[in-house]
This record gives C-alpha cells, structure tokens and sequence, in this order.
C-alpha cells in the first residue's frame, strides 16, 4: 500500500489539480469554457467506466443518460429566469436512476456482445423519443435561456453566468465524482463488482447476487453521467437529441479505452486527450476528421494499455527494490510484484482496481 | 445414524439429447465424505453444478436438510450453506491469496454489498478470512499472487475460499487433479478435516485417495447410479468391477 502511494503519484496529481484550480485566473474566457467541456465529458467517461472497466459491461446508452438528465433541465427552466438546481439537478438525477433501472434490469440479463446491442437499442428508443414527439422540441431541441440558480435564502450562492464560477464548480464536482468512484471502487461493492466482472460463475458460487450488484452500478453510473448532461445542457443553453445519441456513447467508449479501463482517472485523461486533439485538428484541417480517426487508430495499437502508458512513461520511475517497508519482509512477493511490472508501478498503484498485491501487503499490518 | 445435510432426489439433467445425469439420488451426512466415482463423461461433474445450482435441473429435486432448494440460484444456496469447488482451479489469478479469500468471506460477512470504507477495514471478513488461510496450510503464503503459485496450492486456495464461506455442505469436484505426490497427501490431509461438522461430496479419480478418505461411495455412468454403499461394499460390486475399477486395478 505504501508502495502504491509514492510521491511522484501525489506530486502529479496535486500539481495537476492546482494547475486547474488556477486556470480560470489567466487564461481566456474561451479556454475556460472549453475546459469546462472537457471535464463534463471526462465525468461522462469517469461515469461509463465504472460499468465498461470495473463492471466489464460494455455500455452503449451511456450518453442517453446524459441527454435525458439535460433535457429534465430543459423541462424545468422557466422561460424567463433559471430553474433552481437544489430542485432540478434531484429531478433530473432520479429520473435518470429510474429510466437506467428499467433499462438495466431488461438488458443485464444479456452478456457480451448481446448487452452491448440491448443497450444500443434502448440508447436510440430514447433518441427517437425525443427525436420524433414534440415533446422536448423534437429534431430542433430545447432552449435553456437561464442557467439553473444556486441560491439560499435568496442570496445566490454561484453565479453559472460567471464561466470561471461555472468552471470551478465543475471542476469540484469533478474532483468529487472521482473521489467517489475511487471509495467505489475499493469498497466492498467494488470488489464485488470486479469479482463478478472477472469470473461471474465463481462470484455467483461464493454467494454474491451478480444480478442486483450490476444493477446497482449501472443505475448509479448513469446517475453520474446524467451529473455530466445537467451541467453540459446547462452551459450551452441548449439540448438537442444529438445529445442523447449512439455517436456521443461510441465516443465516450473510444476515451475510456483511450485513457486506460483498468484505472479510475485515466478516462479523464482519454476525454481530455480525445478533445483536446479535436480542438487542434479542427483549427488545423479541414478535413479534420479523417485525421483524428487515424490518429486513433495510431494510438490504440500503439499504446495497448491506453494513453495510461504514456504518462507511466513520463513519469519517473520509484526505483530501488525495496521502497515499501513490505516488500523486504517478503521478498517473494516482492519479486512476483515486479514480474508483473504493471500491478507494482507507482502510477497505476493508486488508480488501479485495487485487486492487486500492494493492498494486500497492507492489510497484513491491519 | 448422523443427519442428512444434502440430498438429491432423481435428479435428472439433459443435454439436448443427451442424458448426463439420469434418476440419480443421493444423500450427504454430516462428519461424513460421500465419494462420487466413475469414468469420464458418467456426470459427476454436471451432478455438483445441479447441486450448487450452477445449472438448472431438468427434473428431481434438490434438499438442502429439510429445504427444497432447487429453484434457487447458485448465490442463494451459497448463502444457505452450500460451498463448492471446480473442476478447472476457479480463483481470481491475479489477486493474492488473502484477497482470494477474504472476497469469499466478504460474501458472507452481513455486509456484502456496502458501498462505503475500505473492504480492507472489513474486521469480521478479514478474521474469518485468517482462519479460513490457517486452516488450509497457506498462511505463508497469504500476500502471494494466486498466478505464481504451484497448482497444488492453488487447489489449496479454492479450498481455503469454499471454508471462507462457512458452508454446510462442500462439494468437491477432482480436488487432487492433477497435483504431485506430496501435494496430494497433504490435500488428503486437509480434506478429511473438513468433514468434521459438515457434508462433504468428493469427485475424485485418484482411487488411493477415495478409498482412503471415502465413509460412502457411489459409482456413476452413462450418468446413472450403478452402485451405492460402504466402500467395502462397492470394491466388490460386479458391475462395478466391469464399468469402472477393472480398469484401475484397484489395490487395497
Ligand atoms: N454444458 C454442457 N453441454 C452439453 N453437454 C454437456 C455439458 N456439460 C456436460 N456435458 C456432457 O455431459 C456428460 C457428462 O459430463 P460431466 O462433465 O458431468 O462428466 P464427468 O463425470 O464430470 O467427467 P470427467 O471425469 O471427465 O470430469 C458428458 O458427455 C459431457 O460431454
Ligand atoms: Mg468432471
């Protein structure tokens, strides 16, 4: 466990984090609301990895959650002023939490590729929902002239019109969101979870209820994507069904592969990579998207643990044989931890499933 | 006589066409070992997935003591007491020993599911996962990867993970498959503690091991019954002789 910790990992991490606290404060006004946009979609990511990487689901409706949590913004804002987000933001997510519970219970009882299709299909009925009733405006969408309020007692608490309030706050709820899946993930619902994902017969025959375990995961990683829509509607003013659509769900899977499935921050990092190439190549090319999808293809083969490796590369290497004070108790573990390279890395220690020989070192000491 | 723990009633099981378990019934005592026999293919192996529920029956019945648990899932009837262990050594490979083994105890620790703190302060599981540890042999090595273990302490492993869940019942499907020698005894060892206050079904072709560790016998093929009894009784079985141990020359 301390060897999972190292400092070069916290260093990184805490730097990177006041990097981003600090952003809003000298760059442009564009570049903070396009860094807001690339935390909302490292959130959706966050969110489907919970199910994609530690569930071993492969969801393809995840953006529906996100374009339904926007449009019950959509629904509640007033023309005239701003809904209110300690009423809102409770709808939205509970309506997200009961759509997903029904499309969760019919389509977790398909493995494979067959959820991976269910899913889909669910995805594009609530696409076409929208799309084709004139219920949310249909094809042309819905206008959010208000962004929602934060008040108490009448005294607005943050101003969402001030891009760098906006900014900060989903920077927060990011921070929170990623906190809370890495408590998930090491809970024993996490392990549990991952159990099921890596055998789901031996799982069942130790006694877990595999069924009821992928549910609740799903309906809450869906309540987290629908987090990432309430605020994306928010700060565009706009929801159209585009936002609900199998495009957006197939992109977020390409981040999550991207950034590492097996890691709790590395989605975050394929959002921002995979955006942040958009940005370039947009203002570069014109035919910018032949280019990004080769760049992809590029990085997959290259890179086939995801853009994870390259920040390992990066980073500097803890050296020494016996950094942890555990590992010189028990050298054959030691040894048996370095043969698997990845499981004793300080970077993928601390945002890897936590399965891994370092946490049982610890628990030794408990 | 000792109470009945598990007992099969006409237990039936078809593959399309196929019948590999066919009116097969059976009962398991407490402190006792219920030895299953018999060549490859007689369906002893699709006879433990019935009785842990891992597949549905296709007629008969399953009894759990006095409960008719053959419409449960195989996680409930974990949950009621039935334990079992594969064919194929069916752990978590990259994980240590004590993780192996505490996610077992975690499934039954009143808390499965709980989504807050640290599985790791988990202080009930993590005791019944220290006994279950000692009491299979592998103490030593608790803070190993299961993938860098020799076989025969990976069989050790599953064992130490069915004991985490406290079971009523342990169904053993070739726990000695292949291990060397050594291994082998020492297994012998451990499976003859683990009837002590608990049924135990044993699957096994090593005939040394049956023998010696067997209070009951039954000898399966073509997925039938063709002989029950004291071992002594069924060495000298006929049939048996014909359809199975005149092939192993038995020698006891
Ligand atoms: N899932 C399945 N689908 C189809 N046929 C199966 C299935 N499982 C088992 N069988 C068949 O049922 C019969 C009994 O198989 P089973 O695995 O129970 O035998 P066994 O006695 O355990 O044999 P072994 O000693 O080789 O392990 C075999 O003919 C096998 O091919
Ligand atoms: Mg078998």
């Amino acid at each position: 466990m301390n060897r999972s910790l190292t400092q070069p990992t916290n260093l990184a991490l805490g730097l990177v984090l006041i990097l981003l606290i600090a952003l809003p404060f000298f760059a442009p006004n564009y570049y903070v609301q396009f860094a807001s946009k690339a935390m909302l979609m490292g959130m959706l990511a966050l969110s489907l990895n919970l199910v994609v990487g530690f569930g071993g689901l492969v969801s393809l409706c995840h953006a529906a959650f996100f374009g339904l949590a926007g449009y019950m913004l959509g629904f509640q804002s007033p023309e005239s002023a701003g809904a209110s987000l300690w009423l809102s933001l409770p709808v939205a997510l509970l309506v997200v939490a009961a759509v997903a519970a029904v499309i969760g219970t019919l389509s977790l009882r398909t493995r494979g590729i067959y959820f991976i299709m269910v899913t889909l299909a669910f995805g594009e009925m609530l696409f076409y929902f929208f799309h084709d009733t004139k219920i949310g405006g249909g094809s042309d969408g819905l206008y959010i002239y208000f962004k929602p309020e934060i008040a108490l007692f009448g005294q607005t608490l943050i101003d969402l019109d001030n891009s760098r309030s906006f900014y900060l706050l989903v920077l927060a709820s990011l921070v929170m969101t990623a906190g809370l899946i890495r408590g998930l993930v090491n809970s024993p619902f996490g392990h549990a979870l991952q159990a099921a994902r890596d055998n789901e017969r031996r799982a069942l025959s130790l006694g877990f209820p595999v069924f009821r375990l992928r549910l609740m995961a799903f309906i809450l990683s869906a309540m987290i994507a629908g987090l990432a829509g309430y605020f994306s509607a928010a700060q565009f003013g706009f929801v159209a069904p585009q936002m609900l659509g199998w495009h957006l769900s197939a992109t977020v899977l390409v981040m999550v592969v991207l950034g590492g499935m097996s890691s709790i921050l590395g989605p975050i990092v394929g959002a921002f990579a995979l955006i942040g190439l958009e940005e370039v190549l947009k203002s570069a090319f014109e035919h910018w998207k032949l280019i990004k999808g080769l760049i992809i293809i590029a990085l997959v083969f290259a890179l086939p643990g995801g853009l994870q490796q390259l920040t390992r590369l990066v980073l500097p290497k803890s050296e020494g044989p016996h950094t942890g004070k555990d590992s010189d108790n028990q050298p054959v573990e030691a040894d048996h931890a370095a043969n698997l390279g990845s499981l004793s890395d300080p970077m993928t220690g601390l945002i890897q499933p936590p399965m891994t020989s370092a946490n049982a070192k610890g628990l030794q000491h408990v | 006589m000792s109470e009945i723990m598990l007992s099969a009633k006409g237990l039936q099981r078809r593959f399309g066409g196929l019948k590999a378990v066919s009116d097969v019934s059976l009962d398991i005592f407490q402190n006792e070992i219920h030895a299953v026999i018999g060549p490859n293919g007689a369906g002893k192996s699709t006879l433990i997935n019935l009785l842990s529920g891992d597949i549905p029956v296709s007629g008969g019945k399953v009894l759990l003591g006095a409960r008719d648990i053959t419409d449960l899932a195989p996680n409930t009837r974990a949950m009621a007491g039935v334990g079992r262990s594969y064919q194929k050594t069916t752990i978590f490979m990259d994980s240590t020993v004590f993780e192996n083994v505490r996610l077992a105890a975690q499934a039954h620790s009143g808390h499965a599911l709980r989504m807050l703190g640290h599985v790791r302060n988990d202080t009930a599981a993590n005791a019944s996962t220290q006994a279950a540890i000692s009491e299979t042999g592998l103490t030593e090595r608790s803070g190993t990867i299961a993938r860098f273990m020799s076989h025969g302490e990976q069989r050790q492993l599953e064992i130490a993970m069915v004991l985490a869940t406290n079971p009523r019942v342990i169904l053993l499907d070739e726990p000695l498959a292949g291990m060397g020698q050594a291994e082998a005894l020492r297994m012998i060892a451990l499976i003859r503690a683990l009837k002590q206050g608990r049924g135990v079904l044993l699957v096994e072709h090593d005939m040394d091991a049956v023998f010696a560790l067997a209070d009951r016998l039954t000898v399966m093929a073509d997925g039938q019954v063709i002989a029950s009894g004291s071992p002594d009784h069924v060495r000298n079985h006929p049939a048996v002789r014909t359809a199975y141990l005149g092939e192993h020359e038995v020698a006891a």
